[in-house]
Parts: C-alpha cells; sequence; structure tokens
C-alpha cells in the first residue's frame, strides 16, 4: 500500500483533540529553507496572545547542524519572520510565519536568497512588476512511484490526463481540492489549479503577485502542499524530471509584467524586456534550479513542451519556446509574457530576483551587478 | 506497517455519545502518581460531589503499592496527596486531573518519590526564582515494539531529513504531537514548543519556563497527556534514552535554567560560576539524571549524536557536543541561560531540578545532602 502508516490514524479522534477550547494562547509555526534549497523545515512556539502584525513575532532560533546549514560546534541559526498566514491545520488563532534564516554571525544563510531577493524588489518598486508563477508537481506514493500508478509499471500513455476526469484519468485530486481550500483559508494568493499531462501531476497558480509576495506566497503554497500530503499519507515531488522517457517533466512557468506592461502599447516593453534575455541565457539557467542548471538539463530536452537548454527563443503562442507570449496578448499589444524555463523546484526568489536584475535594471553577462 | 492496539479500532463515534452525556454536578477527579519504577505513572478515577476549585478541596486517597511494585501485599496501603491541579482534556470540564505524591504508610516519602526533597530545597532558593525549560524528546513506537511508521522489518533512510520535517516520508505520527498539543493547553500545563526529532518517528515537546516545583509538576503531567494521547491513537511514546542502536539518535531531556540574577544585566557572570560547580559535580550529577543511577545514560551520551561523552564534563557556547550550552544570543547579550544537555529522556524531572538547585543555587553545605 502506498500511504503511510500516520495517514490512518483515526482522524475522527484527532477531531476531538484538535476542537480543545486553548484560551488565549497561540501556536505560531515557524518554517524556513533548509541546507538543500528546496526542503522546507517547521517548529512551533506558544505565544500568550494573538500577533497581529509580523513585528510582533519574536527573532528564533534552530539547530543547523541538523538541516544541512551548520556544524555541531557552531550550530545556532536564526529565524526572522517575514510573512504571516493563518494555520488551515490548526486552525484561528494559530499562525504559520515564514522566517529568513541567518548564520550565526547574522549574515544571510546559503540557501537564505530572499535577502537579496528583497533588495533588489525594493529597488524597481515604482514599476511595479507582477509575477504569476504556475507550480507543476507529481505526486507519489510512500513507494517512490507515481501515486495511482501499477504498481511494477506504467499507465497508458499521455493524453487523456491534462484537464481530465474520471477514476482513469485524474488521480488523487482530493490532495489538490484539499490544498486550494487550505491555501485560500491561509491567505496564500493561489488563482487557479488542474490536472496535468502526466498522470498523477498537477498544477496550481499563485499570483498574481507584487515584488517579494510572489516568493512568499510560493513558498508558503508548497510548505501547504507537503502537510496537506502528509496529512493523507502521500508525497509531494517537485523533481523536474521524475520519470524518464515519454513521460512530461514539471517546471515552474513564471509569467511576469511592469506597469508599463500592462498600459496601452506595452508589448513594445515586453520585446524589449524578452531581447534583454535573449542575451543573458544562461546566468537565467543557472538561477531557474537549485543545482545551477543540473535539475533542468533532465527537463529541457525541447520535447513535451520544452525548450532545449542550450537554446534561447521566444513567440507567440509557442510552448516550445523558452519564452512564450500569450496570443491575447500579441493581439492586444500589452500584457504578460511566460517565461518557461523555470524549473519545478527552482526558488522563486532567485527566479524573480533574476527576471527584475535582466529586464528592469538592464545587467547583461554573466555575474549579478552588486549595488550599494 | 506497524502495529497500532485493538483499542484503538474501538469506535470513537459511540464513545463521543456517551463522554457527551450530562454528568449533573458531579465531577470525576483521576488522582496520577508516579510509580515504583520511576517512569510509570498511573492513575484511578473518583467522583466528587461538587467541582473542586484548588487543590485544597482536595482529600487524601490510598491505593494498593504492591501491585504498582512500591510495597508489599500484607502491608500494601500507600497513600496518594493532591500536589497539583490541572483540567482534564479527556474527560473535559469540570473534570480533573491531579498528580499526587505518594506516601508510605508511616508518611514517609516512597523511594521514587522525589518531589518531597526536591519541595524543601526550591523553598530554600525561592528568593532566586529559578526558572526551569525541560526539552521533552520520545519515541512513538507501535505496539509490535519497531519504532512507528518505520519498515516493517528493516529500516528508514539515514538520518538528516527528518528534524522539523514535513510530509509522509519525513514525519511520521504528527497527529499525536498536534493532539498532545492541545490537551496540553486545555489542561493548563506550561508548554510551550514543539518539533520533529533527528531521528525518524522521533519527537520533542517543551515544557516551561516554571519557576521552582512547578517544573516537575508541569512535565509529569505532560508525560502523562502523551501516554493517554497515544492510547487513544493506539501506539506507544516511549521515553528509553537510546531506543535504537546504531547511527541513530538518542532521546534526551535538556534542561533550561536560570536565576534572576542570570536573567538580569551583566548575568553571564552568574551562568559560568553556576557551570563551574556543576564541572564539579558532574559524576554526582549523571546518577541523578536517569532513573538507573546512569546506566541509562551510557548508552546514549557517546560523544556522537549531539551528546557529550558520559565520561567527561564540558562547556561551549552554541556546542551541541558539550554536556552544558550556552545560546549564543546568551553569549552576545551576557545574560539569560544555559542549558545542561545531560539529562536523559526518562529522567526524574524533580531529581534533576533538585540537583541543579543544591549545586548551582544552595550556598551553605548543611543540610542540602538528603540523598534519593
Amino acid at each position: 500500500m502506498a500511504t503511510s502508516a500516520s495517514s490512518k490514524l483515526s482522524k475522527a479522534v484527532k477531531q476531538q483533540y484538535m476542537d480543545l477550547p486553548q484560551g488565549d494562547n497561540v501556536q505560531a509555526m515557524y518554517i524556513w529553507i533548509d541546507g538543500t534549497g528546496e526542503g522546507l523545515r517547521c517548529k512551533t512556539r506558544t505565544l500568550d496572545s494573538e500577533p497581529k502584525t509580523i513585528e510582533e513575532l519574536p527573532e528564533w532560533n534552530f539547530d543547523g547542524s541538523s538541516t544541512y546549514q551548520s556544524e555541531g560546534s557552531n550550530s545556532d541559526m536564526y529565524l526572522i519572520p517575514q510573512a504571516m498566514f493563518r494555520d488551515p491545520f490548526r486552525k484561528d488563532p494559530n499562525k504559520l510565519v515564514l522566517c529568513d534564516v541567518l548564520k550565526y554571525n547574522r549574515k544571510p544563510a546559503e540557501t537564505n536568497l530572499r535577502q537579496m531577493c528583497k533588495k533588489i524588489m525594493d529597488m524597481v518598486q515604482n514599476r511595479h512588476p507582477w509575477f504569476g508563477m504556475e507550480q507543476e508537481y507529481t505526486i507519489l506514493g510512500t513507494d517512490g512511484h507515481p501515486f495511482g500508478w501499477p504498481s511494477n509499471g506504467f499507465p497508458g500513455p499521455q493524453g487523456p490526463y491534462y484537464c481530465g476526469v474520471g477514476a482513469d484519468k485524474a488521480y488523487g485530486r482530493d490532495v489538490v481540492e484539499a490544498h486550494y481550500r487550505a491555501c485560500l483559508y491561509a491567505g496564500v494568493k493561489i488563482c487557479g489549479t488542474n490536472a496535468e499531462v502526466m498522470p498523477a501531476q498537477w498544477e496550481f497558480q499563485v499570483g498574481p503577485c507584487e515584488g517579494i509576495d510572489m516568493g512568499d506566497h510560493l513558498w508558503i503554497a508548497r510548505f501547504l502542499l507537503h502537510r496537506v500530503c502528509e496529512d493523507f499519507g502521500v508525497v509531494a515531488s517537485f523533481d523536474p524530471k521524475p520519470i524518464p522517457g515519454n513521460w512530461n517533466g514539471a517546471g515552474c512557468h513564471t509569467n511576469f509584467s511592469t506597469k508599463e506592461m500592462r498600459e496601452e502599447g506595452g508589448l513594445k516593453h515586453i520585446e524589449e524586456a524578452i531581447e534583454r534575455l535573449a542575451k543573458r541565457h544562461q546566468y537565467h539557467i543557472r538561477a531557474y534550479d537549485p543545482k545551477g542548471g543540473l535539475d533542468n538539463a533532465r527537463r529541457l530536452t525541447g520535447h513535451h513542451e520544452t525548450s532545449n537548454i542550450n537554446e534561447f527563443s521566444a513567440g507567440v503562442a509557442n510552448r516550445g519556446a523558452s519564452i512564450r507570449i500569450p496570443r491575447s496578448v500579441g493581439q492586444e499589444m500589452k500584457g504578460y509574457f511566460e517565461d518557461r524555463r523555470p524549473s519545478a523546484n527552482c526558488d522563486p526568489y532567485a527566479v524573480t530576483e533574476a527576471l527584475i536584475r535582466t529586464c528592469l535594471l538592464s545587467e547583461e553577462g554573466e555575474e549579478p551587478m552588486t549595488y550599494k | 506497517m506497524s502495529y497500532v492496539s485493538d483499542s484503538s479500532s474501538l469506535n470513537k463515534a459511540l464513545r463521543q455519545q456517551y463522554l457527551s452525556l450530562p454528568q449533573g454536578h458531579f465531577c470525576q477527579v483521576t488522582y496520577v502518581w508516579i510509580d515504583g519504577s520511576g517512569e510509570g505513572l498511573r492513575s484511578k478515577t473518583r467522583t466528587m460531589d461538587s467541582e473542586p476549585k484548588s487543590i485544597t478541596d482536595l482529600t487524601e486517597w490510598n491505593f494498593d503499592g504492591s501491585s504498582t511494585g512500591q510495597s508489599e501485599g500484607r502491608n500494601s496501603d500507600m497513600l496518594l496527596i493532591p500536589v497539583c491541579m490541572f483540567r482534564d482534556p479527556f474527560l473535559l470540564d469540570p473534570n480533573k486531573l491531579v498528580l499526587c505524591e505518594v506516601l508510605k504508610h508511616t508518611r514517609e516519602p516512597a523511594e521514587s518519590n522525589h518531589r518531597n526533597s526536591c519541595n524543601k530545597v526550591m523553598e530554600k532558593v525561592k528568593n532566586l526564582h529559578p526558572w526551569f525549560g525541560m526539552e521533552q524528546e520520545y519515541t512513538l513506537f507501535g505496539v509490535d515494539g519497531h519504532p512507528y511508521g518505520w519498515p516493517r522489518l528493516g529500516f528508514p533512510k539515514p538520518q538528516g531529513p527528518y528534524y522539523c520535517s514535513v510530509g509522509a516520508d519525513r514525519a511520521f505520527g504528527r497527529d499525536i504531537v498536534e493532539c498532545h498539543y492541545k490537551a496540553c493547553l486545555y489542561a493548563g500545563i506550561k508548554i510551550s514548543g514543539t518539533n520533529a526529532e533527528v531521528m525518524p518517528s522521533q519527537w520533542e515537546f517543551q515544557v516551561g519556563p516554571c519557576e521552582g516545583i512547578e517544573m516537575g509538576d508541569h512535565l509529569w503531567m505532560a508525560r502523562f497527556l502523551l501516554h493517554r494521547v497515544c492510547e487513544d491513537f493506539g501506539v506507544v511514546a516511549t521515553l528509553d534514552p537510546k531506543p535504537m542502536t546504531g547511527d541513530w539518535n538518542g532521546a534526551g531531556c535538556h534542561i533550561n535554567v536560570s536565576t534572576e540574577q542570570m536573567r538580569e544585566e551583566g548575568g553571564i557572570e552568574h551562568i559560568e560560576k553556576a557551570i563551574e560547580k556543576l564541572g564539579k559535580q558532574h559524576a554526582e550529577h549523571i546518577r541523578l539524571y536517569d532513573p538507573h543511577g546512569g546506566e541509562d545514560n551510557k548508552r546514549r551520551l557517546t560523544g556522537r549524536h549531539e551528546t557529550a561523552s558520559i565520561h567527561d564534563f564540558s562547556a561551549g557556547v552554541a556546542n551541541r557536543g558539550a554536556s552544558v550550552r550556552i545560546p549564543r544570543q546568551v553569549g552576545q547579550e551576557k545574560r539569560g541561560y544555559f542549558e545542561d544537555r545531560r539529562p536523559a529522556a526518562n529522567c526524574d524531572p524533580y531529581a534533576v531540578t533538585c540537583a541543579m538547585a543544591r549545586t548551582c543555587m544552595v550556598e551553605e553545605e548543611e543540610d542540602v545532602h538528603e540523598l534519593e
């Protein structure tokens, strides 16, 4: 059986405990990105009243030697609250708190890409950059095989599954429905969901978010997904190519626009941005997965609705290109464009920062500029 | 798949129907005590005509000590003296849980009653306002004696991904943790947080800050709640300090300590003095930090897996391999508290806090040596 033992514990018993009143006490779960740049960790503390704003949440610390982030002899790392959400598991007044990680010397941890992203976003506030990211993922059983697939084999070839309905086409919809509702409760800007091309693969979209919010909302949405899957006893994978062969990979297409692009005649600004991106392909590829491009090398083959990792291309309504301009944008001469290169396990802070640097700060070359 | 108890599959909806029956003015009071092993907890319930408002409303009781390893059959009556009252999260208001001291028929404290002497020492040092916080680690087992959620005839992947984790392949048994937290909040126990631990199926909760005797009272009742919640789910919580041999973490009960002087400006001086005193009493403390005179801790304090070796005393800032750790921000702010990492998960918190107060806080040598 592919679901975890924990998922079979009695949820009726659990509900009885979860209904217990908790007085003025509030549980705040602090969430952070670990040393892998992909994994999320969490721990909870009791507060004696409900925090109304992020400023009311105290700093905390944790043992970085247990999360691939420091040595045992000097292991304390700091957690700095940055974004607060309602807790859809423990419900009001309890909170989920997304945190920055600092090393013992208060410099950002290696996988804390938020700090630099925030700095860059602050520089371009008046351009009002909006993002929407399309998070694809695959549901796996605890045996590591895609959920719902026959245990020693494969389902029928791709074709019927994208946006499909029916027990023979959609595997694990409960997870998707539960996650969507959890995101709405929490305050995450989830704007939609659909079943994807590979069976057991799904997608949700977060946005439009301005600036740093994109990374914050996407990371919390990912946490909610892992937590919902844990409850159901299955696993969400953001591996960009979970099954080799004639099966789609998983990306995180990023839609991007500035105020100028959204206004009359904005297409001109979109085309300028794409020209700049064309000159900096390798820089972006390195920023678009946590292994500097190695993960995406398995996914961006030029097949299965991807572009080839070695070439940059752009086109209207072209899903085989690196950048796609939606047909409606081409017609209305304003709107946004879609960068299809980021992998499902990308760090959204790194992706959004790279887009700002290249398109709005007009950076060129292989290295990021240092400002101030 | 781990085994859960038969009881856990009894119909909980049916149970709920009965537990919702009104009970008039009657109140169920459950007396809880530590048995002859020094680790086990026992309980029995009596009806009272009205809700007790304070501990003074509760009368003494007695029990058969020959059935709990505490006395001989021919002279078996032992006394239960109520010392601390909590709300009952299982039977709900107005019902109560009452932690008791055990006295022999002579009214001397029973062998495993360490609260009596602890209370005397805490009285002596009450002007120092000693605060404690204890980090209780524990492991979840199925009723088959194998860690809950581990593959039936084997082992999970090595440690690394589990600490503070999320996901069905990383966090095993979170339902128990969540329910225990809510139960503690309801009961009035000063539970300050929870997190997943380094070994899979291992968890931790923290109780504190508690002043003086409160630490032992709250931690023992929190342990009772844990065993009771696990019983409801059909799994077992073990406080064994080294449940799995090999490359798997043990389970401790790190104790955080401070006096008013340590918490004030320049308090680091008092912290360092206290640590010096501890350094001179290493063997004595080791004897008191598990219920078997140090034998249990020999299996755990190896110098590996974030422990100090049982043979040596060491201290350091942010050093999780030392006997005593000074948290980094305490080192920086020059005030605060310190953490003694030596106590085993199955320690008696009365014995531990008593030893701490005697060594670090009592000035005179005279009437201090009431050895257990």
